[in-house]
């Protein structure tokens, strides 16, 4: 593969990432190890002792494990959406960023479906879903829907790929000869023919477009598990697009959090610029906006009707004895914050959007578990239940110790691919010349 | 008498093949059932007992060889999903006449092997706004015609029965809990932990009409006990309560019965205005509840002798306020 000159110094700059491990990697690397062990014998522990062990009770059947299910999902939207519609409107900055995230997507989507796994009192029968599935269960959708969801999301990151694996491939790195064979069979004989490149484009393209209505499908079907029961604080027409819009705002902000810390560890100033955090921060500043505006007529009209049932959950939400603190926390962290770093000049720099970033990711989180939880804890009879673990939900060491497994399973697949793939795109930089304006190529060292 | 002769040569073969025999006859005739399972050799006791063959042949086999069986799979698995034909089962709980006596809550506990905290059937305290008055509020599963739990369930596992019964096959479920979230009611409780069962009941056959044995990771809930129905009893619960709170019968034939008298079931809800809870829900259940009108019992005399426990569940209605 010819390399131009710009692509030649991308390639220079993360040639030593991908070559070697690296003792600090290796550091890392066991850190999440030990972490996903912990989960692993919480995991044994659940299974042998059976759901006991967790918080999770009768009548709050669901609890942390819904809300990382929901959150996971929720943050691979930076690649569908983000990833998708910029390549979609040929956005000419999202050239180094496309492939983190990319990465998000496909890491998150495969640790989102174990979070519901994990609530499935019968994991032994799992394959019931195939044997006797129901098409009227929003659980069968969402199983037809991640599915396809996460295969599209492979072919997506992969197909953008190819052109790289070709790079390393005829590179000669020094890499160890499994590696070398593997970007062999990976790059699946590209050498750049124009009709080879015909082809990506287009099948790229059509991904593009794919990738953002199955995107949609997704966390729609996954709120209406939620939406399509009778229960407050659920059964709300809105669930749908305020899941999707929830899911990409909280999936711009891991990617701004990833750039960050991309930026910073393999010191890519001159690729991952400032811009690009602002013109992120913006699209996460509208996000932000149209989530706060969804969260309010939501909260507004279940409020103002206050219907006795939908009042109950309102209640627990708006008292600061319940949840309300946690809940003022999702709608300042959430919402006020980030678009406040945003808005104001002074403060719309790389570091101080990536803090608003990190408080939002936080603050979706949290709010997920307050989707989640208090409707729970409302029922409709009145509970009249002595046990206090049934009245109230309180995550076990076992809920969090998977959680924590999850995050960190998160962490490890992420360091695994950052050292397998350079994270910045070699080939995309590749048909065009660098032009005056254009910030998607280096342009000087800091 | 050959046949009997040949059982008390005791050779485990024949022993096996009578005992199936058995087994095929005592189905046709409701509660009995073989130990063909049990290993050791059964000494015979000398009371004789007759049996049909499937041949058509009176056999007479020593009682030792049978064991009774209240819970018992009679009906195949299909039959358990399709329920029985021509059957509409339906209930109508009598809220004037409950005085939270709790028989019937200890009645499907021990029917159903369930520890004492897992109430299939719970009474709940209800006091709708401020000024009304607190009433007591007996409720199972209400086996709506339109049940949410139903739609959401990803694998078959609780399916509608053309009997109007909503049940589970707990050998298909995974354990999800959708029907639990989706079931406005509550009235779905899982099996957190392994659930500890005499050992007769653990190693029985499972239908889903029985719910025996319960399994962990699995959903369970009330089933209006259709092994009952079929050999002609009412559930425990209606034959439990003192006060003949519970009626229990088939729409299609228009009679409940409370175990005492066996009423026209159109003519009880005309006369008495029975209503059904959360009629807006629009789950369409199969109890009908009679309003809690000129009560036999102060509402007190389910409170004043429960123990500490149970009191501290009804104490915040109670002592005033509402629920």
């Amino acid at each position: 593969m010819e390399l131009n000159q710009y692509q030649k110094d991308i390639f220079e700059k993360q040639k030593p990432v991908i070559e070697n491990y690296g003792k600090k990697t290796w550091g890392w690397t066991i850190f999440f190890l030990l972490w996903i062990l912990v989960g692993g014998y919480a995991l044994y522990l659940q299974v042998a002792d059976g759901h006991v062990v967790t918080g999770m009770r009768d009548n709050v059947v669901w609890g942390l494990y819904i809300a990382n299910f929901i959150f996971f999902i929720g943050i691979s939207y930076a690649g569908a959406v983000i990833s998708g519609l910029l390549h979609i409107l040929h956005v000419e900055w999202r050239k180094p960023i496309i492939r983190i995230a990319e990465m998000i997507t496909v890491i998150a989507t495969m640790i989102g479906p174990v979070f519901i796994l994990l609530c499935v009192g019968r994991l032994d029968r799992l394959h019931h879903l195939f044997l006797y599935p129901r098409l009227q269960s929003p659980i069968t959708w969402d199983v037809l829907a991640i599915t396809t969801y996460f295969t599209g999301s492979v072919i997506f990151l992969y197909l953008a790929l190819i052109k790289d694996f070709a790079i390393y491939r005829d590179a000669k790195l020094n890499i160890p000869k499994w590696k070398q064979k593997l970007y062999n069979i990976l790059a699946i004989g590209y050498r750049g023919t124009p009709s080879q490149k015909r082809h990506i484009k287009i099948s790229t393209d059509l991904m593009a477009i794919m990738i953002i209505p199955l995107a949609i499908i997704v966390h729609s079907v996954l709120s209406w598990i939620f939406g399509m029961t009778l229960r407050p604080g659920w059964h709300s027409s809105i669930f749908g697009p305020y899941f999707v819009l929830a899911a990409i705002y909280s999936g711009t902000g891991v990617l701004i959090m990833a750039m960050w810390v991309y930026r910073k560890m393999y010191k890519l100033n001159s690729l991952l610029t400032d811009k690009h955090f602002v013109y992120l921060g913006y699209i996460m500043m509208v996000l932000g906006a149209a989530y706060g505006y969804f969260t309010f007529s939501e909260y507004l009209t279940a409020w103002f009707g206050s219907a006795k049932w939908d009042n109950e959950v309102i209640e627990k939400l708006f008292t600061l004895e319940y949840y309300g603190g946690w809940f003022l926390f999702t709608n300042i962290a959430g919402i006020i914050l980030p678009i406040l770093v945003v808005a104001i000049p002074f403060t719309r720099k790389p570091g101080l959007i990536t803090i608003a970033s990190f408080f939002m990711v936080i603050a979706l989180w949290v709010k997920r578990y307050l989707i989640i939880v208090p409707t729970l804890e409302s029922t409709l009879l009145p509970m009249q239940d002595t046990r206090p673990e049934y009245i109230k939900y309180s995550a076990t060491w076992v809920e969090w110790a998977l959680t924590f497994a999850g995050i960190a399973t998160f962490f490890l697949l992420f360091t695994l691919l950052s050292k397998f793939v350079t994270i910045i795109p070699i080939s995309e930089f590749g048909d065009k010349e660098k032009t005056a304006d254009d910030t998607s190529v280096p342009v000087k060292e800091n | 008498m050959k046949q009997q002769e040949e059982i008390n040569d005791n050779s485990r073969r024949d022993f096996i093949k009578t005992a199936a025999i058995v087994g095929i006859a005592t189905a046709a005739c409701g509660s009995l059932a073989c130990s063909c399972s049990s290993k050791q050799p059964v000494q015979p006791i000398g009371e004789k007992v007759k049996l049909l063959s499937p041949e058509g042949e009176i056999v007479e086999i020593d009682s030792a060889y049978l064991n009774h069986q209240e819970h018992m799979a009679i009906v195949s698995k299909l039959e358990a999903r399709e329920g029985m034909a021509g059957k509409k089962f339906v209930m109508v709980v009598d809220l004037s006449r409950c005085k939270n006596a709790r028989k019937c809550v200890s009645a499907c506990q021990k029917w159903h092997y369930r520890p004492e905290e897992t109430e299939w059937l719970t009474v709940k305290l209800m006091k709708d706004s401020d000024k009304a008055a607190p009433y007591w509020f007996p409720k199972q599963c209400f086996h709506c015609d339109n049940p949410p739990c139903v739609k959401v369930c990803p694998v078959d596992a609780t399916f509608k029965r053309q009997d109007g019964l909503v049940l589970i096959d707990n050998e298909r479920c995974i354990g999800c809990k959708f029907c639990m979230a989706a079931c406005p009611y509550s009235t779905r409780v899982f099996n957190w932990t392994d659930p500890v069962m005499p050992e007769a009941i653990a190693n029985q056959q499972y239908s889903p009409e029985t719910g025996i044995p319960a399994r962990v990771g699995t959903v369970e809930k009330c089933d209006f006990c259709p092994d009952r129905s079929r050999e002609g009893l009412l559930p425990p619960c209606v034959e439990a309560c003192p006060n003949g709170v519970f009626y229990f019968g088939d729409e299609n034939e228009d009679t409940v019965s409370n175990g005492d008298e066996t009423v026209s079931f159109t003519q009880l809800i005309k006369d008495r205005a029975a209503y059904r809870f959360q009629e807006e829900l629009g789950t369409k259940p199969r109890v009908y509840y009679l309003p809690p009108k000129d009560r036999q019992f102060p509402v007190e005399r389910g409170y004043e002798n429960l123990p500490d426990q149970l009191k501290e569940r009804f104490k915040d209605v109670m002592e005033g306020g509402a629920e």
